[in-house]
């Protein structure tokens, strides 16, 4: 690791403002990913300032009937909350997919979402990858890429946002709720929070510097069954392939884009009366492989019809 | 950076690089080798500890992170002749074989018992409303961020069997 200052924070404001005047301040919250990523030396802060104790930490009912979730609760924590057990379980069961148990006790929901990419070549410091080294090119378009994109992918990029968490809360429609370093208070939806790679692979999210993510906030639940599916190369503990979650109408996708991304085509064609089957297809007709990748398209069709066809059993 | 934690139960004042991990200060600065640095980046529990009682890897945080905290290791869940029952159960059950992992194996046992008797559900519960009942394949799944490289697997789902009162 390389050496940096750390504080802790005692006021939110005070905590943001210290992060966007410092080019080399990173927020730390459970650390699970960023102290890793600092061990490798792909992170080097200069400064940390320790947002994990600002009362953040906790979960209430919004007045329109759905929930404001914490940035700093745990994952461990918000799987297993009763009211998010009882009325979104697609979002215990995605957190519940993803990491191990003693990751889930550290890692936060602001952390989850802000959590950068597996991708091989992004961890591996001897190969270029323009999103640890901007410009110097990307190893994984000419390597082994089952957890590479298939939507959304550019000549800069092909890699993929690996969180569970984060595509059952874009089937649910839920947003973040941010504190921006002007004093004021963001709401963006997760959908759009993350960014594609396009030119810039490195730019990963909208949030501005210093810009802390304090809840996100889950509108009421959504008619209709909910469910959620992974695939992985182990039975437990490892990143997903692919990822499917279905909230009502809504469909998510996992593992196949810089992004959580959202099946609108899948969404699009249930709501004309679609099967789930042709649902599927709608949405993977626009995704877009090499020749390494095509079996995923084949997997991610598959697993989507088969979840869209669990959640409507759910009901 | 100084910083104040109790460890199984003395408060420790540690002054020491911001850098330092909770494993390195538990392992190099207060002599606590119980808790092993496996892969030193959260993938095989063998740094496992108890924080406020719930279980974290040691080797993702770093000691700053903690003032205040209780931690708790190996070393303080029992003694030679006053094994705590997670321990007993291992050796009874001989659920170890080179022991490197062991430490981890065991506190991450400890906490998820807990888990479980809170009634957080795992990936392997059916129904999210429900009790837990620690099947086989709800004791595999809530370990799966512990490994062992001697494939003890066996015996140590049949020492935590014991501890959860399932059928074998």
């Amino acid at each position: 690791m390389r050496p940096f200052t750390y504080e802790r924070a005692t006021d939110a404001q005070a905590a943001v403002k210290a992060v966007a005047e410092n080019p080399g301040a990173r927020f730390l919250a459970g650390g699970t990913n960023l102290l890793d990523l600092m061990k490798l030396e792909i992170e080097a802060p200069t400064h940390l300032v320790d947002v994990g104790r600002l009362p953040f930490a906790g979960i209430e009912e919004t007045d329109e009937g759905g929930l404001r979730i914490g940035g700093a609760m745990t994952n461990a924590r918000l799987a297993a909350h009763p009211k998010v057990r009882e009325r979104y379980p697609v979002l215990t069961r995605a957190i519940l997919a993803g990491a191990s148990g003693q990751l889930r006790n550290k890692a936060t929901t602001a952390g989850n979402l802000l959590q950068r990419t597996r991708c091989d070549y992004f961890y591996d410091t001897t190969k270029p990858c323009n999103k640890r080294q901007p410009g110097s090119g990307c190893s994984a378009l000419g390597g082994p890429t089952g957890y590479g994109a298939i939507f959304g992918a550019s000549e800069a990029c092909i890699a993929t946002h690996t969180s569970d968490m984060a595509v059952a809360m874009t089937a649910l429609d839920a947003s973040v709720e941010t504190m921006t370093p002007d004093g004021g208070v963001r709401t963006i939806k997760v959908e759009a929070l993350h960014l594609l790679p396009e030119a810039t692979p490195q730019v990963e999210t909208q949030l501005a510097a210093g810009e802390l993510i304090t809840a996100v906030v889950l509108p009421p639940p959504p008619l209709g069954g909910q469910a959620y599916a992974k695939v992985r190369d182990r039975a437990s503990y490892a990143h997903g392939l692919a990822m499917v979650a279905v909230a009502g109408g809504r469909v998510a996708f996992g593992a196949v884009a810089h992004k959580p991304w959202r099946a609108a085509q899948a969404e699009a064609a249930l709501a004309a009366g679609a099967s789930p089957a042709e649902a599927a297809a709608a949405e993977m007709a626009g995704a877009d492989a090499d020749d390494r990748r095509t079996h995923k398209i084949a997997l991610v069709r598959r697993l989507a019809a088969a979840t869209i066809e669990d959640a409507g059993s759910a009901r | 950076m100084r910083t104040t934690i109790t460890v199984n139960g003395t408060a420790q004042t540690l002054d020491v690089d911001p850098r330092t991990t909770l494993l390195d200060a538990l392992r190099e600065h207060l002599g606590l080798t119980g808790s092993k640095k496996g892969c030193d980046h959260g993938q095989c529990g063998a740094c496992t500890v108890l924080v406020n009682g719930v279980r974290i890897n040691s080797c993702l945080s770093i000691l700053a992170m903690h003032d205040g905290d209780q931690v708790t290791t190996i070393e303080g869940l029992g003694q030679p002749g006053a094994l705590h029952p997670v321990q007993q159960a291992f050796l009874e059950r001989d659920a170890l074989q080179c022991g490197y992992c062991t430490p981890g194996q065991i506190c991450s046992t400890v906490g998820m018992l807990q888990e479980a008797a809170d009634g957080w559900a795992s990936r392997e519960t059916a129904d999210l409303t429900a009790g837990i009942s620690l099947t086989d394949a709800e004791i595999r799944e809530r370990m799966s961020g512990n490994i062992c490289r001697c494939s003890a697997y066996p015996q140590i789902l049949a020492a935590i069997r014991d501890l959860a009162g399932e059928p074998a």
